[in-house]
C-alpha cells in the first residue's frame, strides 16, 4: 500500500511538472554565462510566460548551427539564439527553421525583413586601439602603416569571418590586394575572439579586430576610457545576431512568444551592458550612458544572407592565398 | 613451445584495451556514417598534413634532445628544492592552451619581458611568431614531460648497479656507456613518440604562434570541416590521417626492443659516486638552471597576471573549480582501472604493441571528432547534457592513457621480468602477486601517472565544451567564459586558481608514490 501511495505521489508530481511547459533555447556559450544576458533574460521571461526557460550553451554561432544540423529534426531545441547574418543562409538551407510571427520596428542601420530570423542585437566590426594611437582611416592606410594588428581565423571564429566579409564588401575584386598589403601588419591570427583580445591587452599588437562597442565595456564596467575604435571611411561591416524558431518545436506558440520577448524592452535594455552590442530596438530609456562616446561609422556594410553565403568560399581562398605566402 | 608461465592473467588488460579502441573507433565511425556527401581531401588539407608532420617532428626532436641533459642532471644531483622543481616542471603540460600561450607571450612576446630587456640595450624586440614560435611553445609544453619520462628511466636503473659501477671504479664515461646509454635508447624513442603524438593534434598553439594560416594543422582543418563546411566525412577522413600518423610514429618507436637488465635491485636509496668533477657539476647546474628559467618564467607571468584577479573571483568560479576537482578524481580512478591492467598485459604479452597502440588512440584522435562521435551515439538514447560530466571524465581518462602507459609499462616489464618467475615458482599468481609484488614496486609510477591524469583532466577543456550546460561548467570552461565576457582580469585570476589546483593534485599523487624520497 505504501508503495502505491508513493507511486501515486510520483505520478501526480510528474503531472504537475508537465503542466509547466518547458522552452529549450540553444545559444552560444557567452550568452548564458553569469556575465552575459542569459540569467536576466531567463528571470524576466519566466515571470511572464508561466513556463520553464532552459538555456543550453554550445560554443559560438557556428558551433551552434553545427549542433542543430547534427541533431536534425530530433533536436530538443525550440529556439536557436545567436546565429549571425553569415550563417543565416546555411541555417535556412537545412529546412529545420520555421517562419516567425514577430512584429517590431527595428532600429538597425539597414532595412530588415526576414521571414525566418529575428534580429535581437547588432554591432559594427572595428579595430580597437588605445586612445593615444594615430589610427588609420581605412584599410589602405592600415596596410601602408607599420601598425601591428591581431585578427581571428575566419575558419574558426565569427569575427574572423566578419572581417573577411568586410574587406570583400568594401573592396570586391580588389580584396586580394588589400590582404596582400595587410599581410605584414598582421602579427598573428588566433582561433577565437578571446585569444585575440587577450593578446591585444597584453600589448602584442597596436589594434585588434573586435567591435565598435568594445570600448564601452572598458568605460562602463571598468571606468577605463583609454580604449577606442578606429573609424574607417569605407564603412564598417555589421554583425546582426538573430534568433529563429525550429520547425520541429513542440512549443511553437511559446517559441514565438519568446522571440517577441527578445525584441521587447525587458530584454533590449539589458543587452547593451551584458552582451556589449547595440539593441535591435532602442529601449525607451535610450542607450546606457557611455555609448554616446562610441564612434559612429558613416556607412554600414552588410551583405544579404545569400550573397554572403556565395562569397564566403572565394573570399576565404583569397585570404588563405594572401596570408600563406 | 607453450607460452611462458606468467604470474598474472593478461585478460583484464586486453579487455581494457578493447574497450578503449571500441570507444574511439566507434566515435570516429559514428561521425563518418553520419556524413552526407562531401568533398574529399584537397591540396590545402595535404598542406596541413605536411605542416603538422614537420612541426610535430621538430617539436618532438628538440623537446627530447633538451630533456636528456636536464634529466641527467636531475638524476645525478640532489639539492634543496629538487622535489618542488620536479613538481613545478609538470605545470606547463597541464595548463589550458589559452592560459599557457598568454603566459608564454608575457615573457617571449613582442611586448614581453625578454623584448623589454632587449629594448634596454637598444635591441629589436623578439620575433616570436613563425615556425620557431610554434616549436618554442611545444617545447615549453613538452620538455617537462620528456624530462620526467627520461628521468624515470634513470631512476629505474637499480641503485645497486651504480654501487657496483662505483666499486669497479667506473667513471662518468663508463657509466654512460654501460648503464645510461642502453637505458636512453629505450626511453628516448618512447618519449619522442609521445611528444610527437601530442603535437599532432595541436591547433590553437600552432596557429597563434605560427603567425597565421601558414601554420594550419590537421586539427584546424578538422575544425574547418566541422563548423565551416559541416563536412563530417572530411572531418572523419582527417581524423583517420591523425591516427595513421600516430600509428606510424608509435610503430617506429615501440619497435625499439625492450632491452632487459641483469638482475633485480633491492630498492636501496640511490647514491651516485660518479660525476663529482667540478666541470660536470657546472654542466648539470647550467642545464637545470636554464630549463627552470625557461619553464618557470611563463608560470611566474601567469601568477603575476592572476594575483590581482584572485581576490575578486566570482562564486561561480569556485563552483566550477569544485566540478573540475570531481571530474579529475573520477577521471583519475578510471585511468588507473584502465592503465594498470593494460600495462601488466603489455609487460607480459609478446604482442603488447597492439595494446599500447590502443592506448595511444585517445591522444591521436581529435577531441572534436571524439566528442562529436560520442554525441551522435548518445543523442538517440539519452540527453547528452545529462551525461556531460561522466563523458568528460571518461574522455579525459582516455586522453591521459598514453602517458600513463609510457610511465607504467617499463616498470611493469622490469618487475614482471625480475620477479615473475619467482612468483610463479612460489605458486603466487593473481591477486597476491599483484598486491605483494607488482603494485608496491610500481607505486612511484602509479603515483606519477595518477598525478598527471588528475592535473591533465583539471586543465582540459576537451569535450565539455560540446556538452556544456549553463549550470555545470568546469574551471577551464569558466575561464573561457570570463574571457568571452571581456573579464580578462578575473580570467587571469581563475587561471592562477586552476594552476594551483592542478599542481596540488599532481603533487599529492606524485608525492604519495615518490620513490627516491630524499629531497
Amino acid at each position: 500500500m505504501k508503495y502505491l501511495t508513493f507511486a501515486a505521489g510520483l505520478l501526480s508530481a510528474t503531472a504537475a511538472l508537465a503542466d509547466t511547459p518547458e522552452l529549450t533555447v540553444y545559444t552560444y556559450d557567452s550568452f548564458i554565462s553569469d556575465w552575459g544576458p542569459g540569467p536576466a533574460v531567463e528571470a524576466a521571461f519566466e515571470e511572464v510566460c508561466g513556463c520553464d526557460l532552459k538555456f543550453v550553451g554550445a560554443g559560438d554561432g557556428a558551433a551552434l548551427l553545427a549542433r542543430i544540423r547534427l541533431e536534425g529534426a530530433r533536436s530538443e531545441a525550440d529556439v536557436v539564439l545567436g546565429l549571425d547574418t553569415n550563417l543565416i543562409q546555411a541555417a535556412r538551407d537545412t529546412g529545420l527553421f520555421a517562419p516567425h510571427a514577430v512584429t517590431a520596428t527595428y532600429d538597425l542601420p539597414v532595412d530588415w525583413a526576414d521571414a525566418d530570423f529575428v534580429p535581437y542585437d547588432w554591432g559594427y566590426f572595428a579595430f580597437v586601439h588605445d586612445r593615444g594611437l594615430e589610427a588609420p582611416a581605412d584599410f589602405r592606410a592600415l596596410a601602408d602603416s607599420d601598425l601591428k594588428i591581431v585578427i581571428q581565423d575566419p575558419r574558426s571564429s565569427t569575427p574572423g569571418l566578419g572581417l573577411l566579409m568586410w574587406v570583400k564588401s568594401a573592396y570586391g575584386d580588389d580584396a586580394p590586394a588589400i590582404w596582400d598589403g595587410l599581410a605584414d601588419n598582421i602579427v598573428t591570427v588566433t582561433k577565437g575572439w578571446s585569444e585575440a583580445y587577450g593578446l591585444f591587452l597584453e600589448g602584442e599588437a597596436d589594434m585588434v579586430l573586435s567591435y565598435t562597442t568594445s570600448p564601452a565595456y572598458h568605460l562602463i564596467a571598468e571606468e577605463d576610457g583609454s580604449k577606442t575604435a578606429a573609424r574607417f571611411d569605407e564603412g564598417h561591416y555589421m554583425q546582426v545576431e538573430v534568433a529563429g524558431k525550429l520547425a520541429a518545436s513542440d512549443q511553437p506558440e511559446l517559441a514565438d512568444k519568446f522571440l517577441q520577448f527578445m525584441v521587447s524592452d525587458a530584454v533590449q535594455s539589458v543587452l547593451p551592458t551584458t552582451n556589449w552590442m547595440y539593441p535591435a530596438v532602442t529601449p525607451e530609456a535610450g542607450l546606457p550612458q557611455g555609448f554616446e562616446t562610441l564612434i559612429a561609422p558613416d556607412k554600414a556594410l552588410l551583405l544579404a544572407p545569400d550573397e554572403a553565403a556565395a562569397l564566403r568560399d572565394p573570399a576565404l581562398a583569397e585570404w588563405l592565398t594572401a596570408l600563406s605566402r | 613451445m607453450a607460452d611462458r608461465a606468467q604470474p598474472l592473467s593478461a585478460g583484464p588488460g586486453i579487455g581494457a584495451a578493447l574497450c578503449v579502441a571500441v570507444l574511439i573507433l566507434g566515435a570516429l565511425a559514428a561521425v563518418a556514417l553520419r556524413a552526407e556527401a562531401g568533398t574529399g581531401l584537397g591540396p590545402a588539407d595535404w598542406q596541413a598534413v605536411r605542416f603538422t608532420l614537420l612541426q610535430a617532428a621538430l617539436s618532438a626532436a628538440i623537446s627530447v634532445a633538451l630533456a636528456v641533459p636536464v634529466a641527467r642532471a636531475l638524476a645525478r644531483r640532489r639539492f634543496a628544492g629538487r622535489g618542488a622543481l620536479i613538481t613545478l616542471l609538470g605545470a606547463p603540460f597541464i595548463l589550458p592552451v589559452i592560459v599557457a600561450v598568454l603566459g608564454l607571450l608575457t615573457v617571449f612576446g613582442r611586448a614581453g619581458w625578454v623584448s623589454q630587456a632587449l629594448g634596454l640595450f637598444g635591441l629589436e624586440p623578439l620575433r616570436i611568431y613563425g615556425m620557431h614560435g610554434v616549436v618554442l611553445a611545444h617545447v615549453f609544453f613538452n620538455l617537462p614531460l620528456a624530462t620526467r619520462l627520461i628521468l624515470q628511466g634513470w631512476q629505474e636503473i637499480p641503485s645497486e648497479r651504480f654501487r657496483l659501477a662505483a666499486h669497479l671504479g667506473a667513471g662518468p664515461g663508463a657509466i654512460w656507456r654501460l648503464l645510461e646509454r642502453p637505458m636512453l635508447a629505450r626511453t628516448v624513442l618512447a618519449a619522442l613518440a609521445v611528444v610527437f603524438a601530442i603535437c599532432l593534434t595541436s591547433f590553437a598553439v600552432a596557429l597563434t604562434l605560427g603567425g597565421g594560416p601558414r601554420a594550419t594543422t590537421v586539427e584546424l582543418a578538422i575544425y574547418q570541416a566541422f563548423r565551416f563546411d559541416f563536412d563530417l566525412g572530411r572531418a572523419a577522413l582527417l581524423a583517420c590521417i591523425q591516427i595513421a600518423l600516430t600509428v606510424l610514429a608509435a610503430g617506429l618507436a615501440l619497435r625499439a626492443a625492450p632491452g632487459g637488465g641483469f638482475g633485480a635491485g633491492l630498492d636501496r636509496p640511490l647514491r651516485r659516486w660518479d660525476a663529482q668533477s667540478s666541470l660536470l657539476r657546472a654542466q648539470d647546474g647550467a642545464a637545470i638552471t636554464l630549463a627552470a628559467l625557461f619553464l618557470l618564467l611563463p608560470l611566474a607571468a601567469i601568477a603575476v597576471n592572476g594575483l590581482a584577479g584572485v581576490a575578486s573571483l566570482p562564486g561561480s568560479v569556485f563552483r566550477a573549480a569544485g566540478t573540475s576537482v570531481a571530474i579529475a578524481a573520477a577521471s583519475t580512478a578510471t585511468l588507473l582501472l584502465l592503465a594498470v591492467p593494460m600495462a601488466a598485459s603489455i609487460a607480459m604479452a609478446r604482442h603488447g604493441g597492439w595494446i599500447e597502440l590502443a592506448g595511444l588512440l585517445g591522444l591521436a584522435v581529435s577531441p572534436l571528432v571524439i566528442g562529436t562521435g560520442l554525441f551522435i551515439v548518445v543523442h538517440p538514447f539519452a540527453d547528452p547534457f545529462a551525461l556531460a560530466l561522466p563523458v568528460t571524465a571518461l574522455v579525459n581518462a582516455i586522453s591521459a592513457l598514453p602517458f600513463a602507459l609510457r610511465i607504467l609499462v617499463p616498470r611493469a616489464r622490469a618487475v614482471i621480468g625480475d620477479f615473475g618467475r619467482l612468483g610463479v615458482s612460489l605458486d603466487m599468481g593473481g591477486l597476491p602477486f599483484l598486491r605483494l609484488v607488482l603494485l608496491p614496486r610500481m607505486r612511484p609510477q602509479i603515483g606519477f601517472a595518477a598525478g598527471l591524469a588528475a592535473a591533465l583532466s583539471m586543465g582540459d577543456l576537451g569535450v565539455i565544451a560540446l556538452f556544456a550546460d549553463p549550470e555545470v561548467a568546469t574551471l577551464p570552461l569558466q575561464i573561457y567564459r570570463l574571457m568571452g565576457a571581456y573579464r580578462m582580469e578575473a580570467a587571469a585570476g581563475a587561471s592562477l586558481l586552476l594552476l594551483a589546483l592542478s599542481m596540488l593534485a599532481f603533487w599529492m599523487f606524485d608525492r604519495g608514490g615518490r620513490w627516491h624520497a630524499e629531497g
